[in-house]
């Protein structure tokens, strides 16, 4: 199934997506999850939203956000199975890697929507 | 483990020694580890919520509101208070990390470690600073 000739890449993906979800994420979440519901800072408003994802730049940063991030999970995902619930079926490296190839298509046909 | 005269030098235990499903609760370091790698679920959720938001902005300003609203509700407030925790901690790791997975050259010259960590910690005050900026500010 993912032979090992194809771990390189797959930890080129895990590093590529780790590093950009924990130099997004945390501010997004923290702004989206937290200080905007608890009334900490007002949410911008569904124009500015519209213009912010409109414009490809920000479109590209968020579709490589969640694809590499997708990715990211998925790797590490996978290897927290093996080492800490020591599974290590052909199947879950197919479920792992072929639910993030799903949601990309998903996340790429949203931001396509929006731009 | 006695070896008798027939087995060879290099034969090895063919019993695996026995390890406890919860192996990860015996040391602070481990319960480390397994916290640092569940930080991948959180990084999915968060994948999920954004694309939410997505496709609610792209439904218009009713949907988006609604999305608002959804985020204020408590399981979902503290799913995402969870969620920032472990992120910052992926973070933290993650960095803690970068200076022994790269090796930059300036020249002939190798960048010390402190620096690639610190370059790290630039770059994530520089992006929070940006997504601030394009959704608070302009």
């Amino acid at each position: 199934m993912v032979r090992q000739h194809s771990e390189p890449y797959l930890w080129l993906l895990f590093s590529a997506g780790g590093v950009l979800s924990a130099m997004l994420m945390p501010s997004l979440l923290l702004l989206f999850g937290i200080a905007f519901p608890l009334g900490w800072v007002s949410p911008p408003t569904h124009e500015h939203m519209l213009t912010v994802l409109g414009n490809p730049p920000t479109g590209l940063v968020l579709l490589g956000l969640c694809v590499l991030s997708l990715f990211h999970s998925a790797h590490r995902f996978r290897h927290t199975l093996h080492d800490a619930a020591r599974l290590a079926h052909p199947m879950i490296a197919v479920l792992c890697y072929g639910t993030a190839v799903a949601a990309s298509a998903f996340a790429a046909y949203l931001l396509w929507q929006v731009s | 483990m006695s070896q008798s005269q027939e087995q060879p030098e290099y034969q090895h235990r063919v019993l695996p020694p026995h390890i406890s499903t919860f192996w990860w609760l015996e040391k602070g370091s481990y319960f480390a580890f397994i916290l640092r790698e569940l930080s991948c679920v959180f990084v999915a959720w968060f994948v999920v919520y954004l694309l939410l938001l997505v496709r609610a902005v792209g439904q218009g300003d009713a949907a988006y509101q609604q999305f608002l609203a959804w985020s204020a509700t408590p399981l979902i407030l503290l799913v995402n208070i969870v969620s920032l925790l472990s992120l910052v901690f992926h973070a933290v790791t993650f960095f803690a990390a970068a200076p022994q997975a790269m090796v930059v050259k300036v020249g002939p010259n190798k960048v010390p470690g402190s620096l690639v960590l610190a370059g790290h910690y630039a770059g994530w005050v520089a992006a929070s600073a940006v997504v601030c900026w394009l959704l608070l500010g302009a």
